[in-house]
């Protein structure tokens, strides 16, 4: 096969070509209440080609490997047709390598009865909890092979397994209904899933006393996010905006993301780092072979560095970072996040607690969206906060804010980072992305709450 | 076709009930990045999905780019073990009705032309806003769907798609203004200036920035106000699925007045050129028209055949499959009624309130329970009478059964969404607003 794409690469007018080829194999497992609603298995065969002709692109996806000489030629034509003055990005130097991973618990020797036995066992437990009216639970898996070809002379296999699993227990009283959630997920051990039995009880116990919880208070308050909930802030209101493709072609926005410019307090540090073992959006190699890196994108509260693909860092005149991610082989690689996280401070929980006289404690996440600067998501759970105490439940509550107002308001960072695994990244059409996020506990001041939020996508 | 018929064959040899549905896809997708050309591409895809029912219970599995239909069967048999028990039977052979989804101008266009399409949007509004940045999407697509099973049920059927849409972006230190526009439908649009005049037009209305203050106030939705709050709830509550599993806030109330009586609201799959038609659904069953809401009372869930045989009645036509998903209920195209009330008579009657033309995060709130909190990406504030500008950071709350069985004023003027929903503007009398 690494002759074919290799040949079918050669001789074409265009400034760069590649053939990415995919071969996955996924099973998803859905149960809803007591019944066992969708067990699917899916197998998938197939690639795609991108050309760059004068900065503009063309892309041609298959299903086939017939006509593959063609195809590539199509490619180069489009890119041909739209392009204009741009220019291309200089070239790389070629990448040979196969990357396999080796795991405790690795999928292939799960089989489909132990998953169900797994699930049915979280299932039962939900569903023996009181005030339960029903449950869900979303599992998914994929065993994916990804060939990367390019007219550099680079070749890169990688094997890129994933399991993502989501639990849901849905608490009903009249004609109340409140849920609670929990979301995990690895980038190929089976064993991150399982033992997950205490968990599971505490989500069903949760979505039983929000029935009963107060709403907040709409406007301005003073909160602390828990690891989980901060996570998806740093994801969703700052890691989009240092995604180079917003801000490349914008001069605007560039503006605002100038290097240099202060975003928030001294103790304030974020970075981007698809290098860490274990995690759900780490990678040896991205989507267009180039080396995963660890990237600082803000220290000591000044914007220091975004993330790029090849194409975003040669027009910036940056370096590439390795962030260019593709879900699949529908879709050509665009700058993405890997594992983004707050790096820890000096406060301990207790401590920011003891400066509120009152405020609300927000934990857990059930989903995010962010237009640019403003951006809201949403809280599984929240908690009065009175005279430096934690009082009583609320329900569950949406944030909202100007990305570079809330960083700045941030007047705590605490000790006690924690990554997030559960979550999926969305962004143009291209859903979900095995990314993770995390922080520790964090204290924002002035934090507009809307009181009437709390769930994820149904 | 008759190499589906082959794995029907083989599979009947293991399982009592068989189907194979296949979806090939070619599309074009054209994209300009601020204000520019940026890519085109060209998209294949054919996904072959095969149910069967063996020993009883329901086996599933899916290819796409494979031929290998022996290991197709082998992961539907793996499945089925597992497999859901409820006892339906494909649909035979039917008759469909004759709705049209397909315009052969689709299939020649070229993608020169589509570029101009692009082009003709962006120059017509940078002409009114020289400073804006627009993403722009032109798409053309054909689908090909095949469908047989055991049954001796067969459909095939071609539909062509074209969709526009543009995002635009002004920004002006660290403030942003957002504005936007889709059409999409199984034809070529007329002119593309319709959608450029659109956001035109919501550019002027934004022209100032105004505050508004924390309060109960009336909120005009827009047809894009109305899809970006309401669609994603009211989709779920109407859900055949949603209400067997009885977390609809709708189950139990058919027949009840559960709305302001002057709504109304149907699903209807057999519109002429519309994204969400077709001749059948994707299990085969006819495409039909369903009323959901009559004067404000409700009247129907929406059911695909597993669905319908879990609640003991019958599939109204609404299976979907996304890709190689399982087959599951969803709408077609939702149509809420006209009224009698002009756009410019809601906002003349208004001494203070707002106008919403896009909500974010609306979808994250309690869907199911109906209650919901968004960010107004794009609305305007009213006062004495007239639209006097944009507003910012500013949310609107509360819950969609209240809010719609609130006595409301219903636009003489419907248009369509995104190509899902059309719908007139929605004056409510009393909604939530939280501002800084």
């Amino acid at each position: 096969m690494r002759n074919q794409f290799t040949d079918a690469l050669k001789g074409h007018n265009a400034d760069y070509v590649e053939i990415r080829f995919e071969e996955s194999e996924a099973t998803r497992v859905i149960c809803r209440s007591g019944s066992l609603e969708e067990v699917n298995r899916t197998y998938s065969s197939g690639g795609n080609i991108r050309a760059l002709v004068k900065g503009r692109w063309g892309f041609v996806s298959f299903n086939r490997l017939d006509k593959l000489r063609e195809r590539v030629a199509l490619a180069v034509d489009e890119a041909r047709l739209a392009s204009g003055e741009g220019l291309g990005f200089p070239a790389a130097e070629p990448v040979v390598d196969i990357v396999t991973q080796e795991f405790e618990r690795s999928l292939t020797d799960i089989t489909l009865a132990a998953k169900k036995r797994l699930l049915d066992e979280y299932n039962s437990i939900i569903l023996g909890s009181s005030k339960i009216q029903s449950s869900r639970i979303d599992y998914r898996d994929v065993k994916r092979k990804v060939t990367f070809v390019n007219s550099e002379g680079s070749y890169i296999e990688q094997s890129k397994p994933d399991i993502a699993l989501r639990l849901t227990a849905i608490a009903c009283q009249g004609n109340e209904v409140q849920q609670a959630g929990l979301s995990l997920g690895s980038n190929g051990d089976f064993s991150a899933i399982e033992g997950l039995h205490g968990q599971v009880q505490e989500i069903a116990r949760r979505a039983a006393s929000l029935l009963s919880a107060p709403h907040v208070k709409g406007g301005e308050h003073t909160i602390i996010l828990d690891p989980v909930l901060a996570g998806v802030f740093v994801h969703e209101a700052f890691g989009h905006l240092s995604e180079a493709d917003f801000v490349y072609q914008n001069k605007q926005l560039y503006n605002i993301m100038t290097l240099g410019r202060t975003f928030g307090a001294k103790h304030l540090n974020i970075i981007d780092d698809a290098t860490i073992p274990g995690l759900r959006g780490s990678y040896k190699y991205d989507d267009e072979g180039v080396l995963a890196t660890r990237t600082s994108l803000i220290q000591d509260g000044i914007l220091v560095g975004r993330l790029h693909s090849r194409e975003t860092a040669a027009r910036i005149r940056e370096k590439p970072t390795g962030n260019a991610r593709a879900i699949n082989y529908l879709f050509p690689p665009i700058v993405r996040m890997s594992n983004t996280f707050i790096e820890p401070g000096a406060s301990c929980f207790k401590e920011m607690l003891e400066g509120i006289k009152e405020g609300v404690y927000v934990k857990d996440w059930y989903g995010g969206t962010t237009s640019l600067e403003m951006f809201t998501f949403s809280a599984g759970e929240a908690y009065m906060i009175r005279d430096g105490k934690l009082e009583e439940m609320l329900r569950p509550v949406v944030l909202t804010g100007n990305v570079f107002v809330t960083l700045g308001n941030i007047d705590a960072i605490g000790n006690d980072l924690n990554m997030n695994q559960g979550g999926g990244c969305g962004k143009a059409g291209q859903s979900p992305l095995p990314v993770s996020n995390g922080s520790p506990h964090i204290r924002i001041r002035h934090c507009l709450l809307g009181g009437a939020g709390g769930k994820n996508k149904y | 076709m008759e190499h589906f018929l082959d794995v029907i064959h083989s599979a009947l040899k293991v399982a009592e009930q068989a189907e194979v549905f296949c979806v090939s896809s070619r599309e074009t997708p054209i994209y300009f990045e601020a204000n520019k050309l940026k890519q085109i591409q060209a998209k294949e895809n054919t996904n072959v999905t095969l149910r069967i029912f063996r020993g009883g219970k329901l086996g599933i599995a899916a290819a796409s780019g494979s031929n290998n239909m022996e290991t197709l069967l082998d992961m539907a048999v793996e499945t089925s073990e597992f497999g859901d028990p409820t006892n339906f039977t494909f649909p035979s052979r039917m008759d469909y009705p004759d709705v049209h989804i397909f315009d052969s101008r689709v299939q020649k266009v070229t993608m020169e032309e589509m570029i101009e399409y692009g082009d003709q949007v962006i120059t017509k509004i940078k002409k009114y806003a020289p400073e804006i940045l627009c993403d722009v999407e032109v798409t053309s697509g054909i689908d090909s769907i095949c469908i047989v099973n055991s049954q001796r049920g067969e459909a095939n059927y071609t539909k062509s798609f074209f969709g526009l849409s543009v995002e635009g972006i002004i920004i002006r230190d660290t403030d942003m203004l957002f504005t936007g526009d889709s059409e999409n439908s199984c034809c070529l649009p007329a002119s593309p200036d319709l959608i450029a005049d659109r956001v035109v037009r919501q550019l002027e209305l934004a022209n100032e920035k105004v505050a508004v203050s924390t309060k109960l106030l009336p909120v005009i939705f827009t047809p894009r106000g109305v899809a970006s709050t309401f669609l994603t709830p009211l989709s779920l509550a109407f859900n055949g699925k949603v209400v067997l599993e009885g977390v609809s806030p709708l189950g139990g109330k058919l027949g009840e007045q559960t709305f302001d009586n002057n709504l109304n609201l149907w699903d209807d799959a057999t519109l002429a050129y519309q994204v969400g038609s077709s001749p059948c659904d994707d299990e085969g069953v006819p495409s039909q028209c369903t009323p959901l809401i009559e004067r404000g009372v409700v009247t129907n869930f929406l059911y695909d055949l597993r669905t319908a045989a879990l609640a003991n009645t019958r599939s109204t036509g609404n299976c979907k499959r996304i890709g190689s998903g399982s087959p599951k209920p969803a709408v077609s195209s939702l149509v809420i009624g006209e009224g009698d009330i002009s756009f410019e008579a809601m906002v003349e009657g208004m001494e203070e309130g707002l106008v919403v033309e896009q909500l974010i995060g609306a979808d994250q709130g309690n869907l199911l329970g109906g209650d919901f909190s968004g960010n107004v990406l794009l609305g305007y504030k009213v006062e004495n009478g007239e639209v006097i500008g944009r507003i910012k950071d500013t949310m609107i709350s509360g819950n969609v059964y209240q809010i719609l069985k609130q006595s409301l004023g219903i636009g003489n003027k419907a248009r369509w969404v995104d190509g899902i929903l059309r719908t007139p503007a929605l004056y409510c009398p009393c909604v939530s607003v939280a501002s800084k």
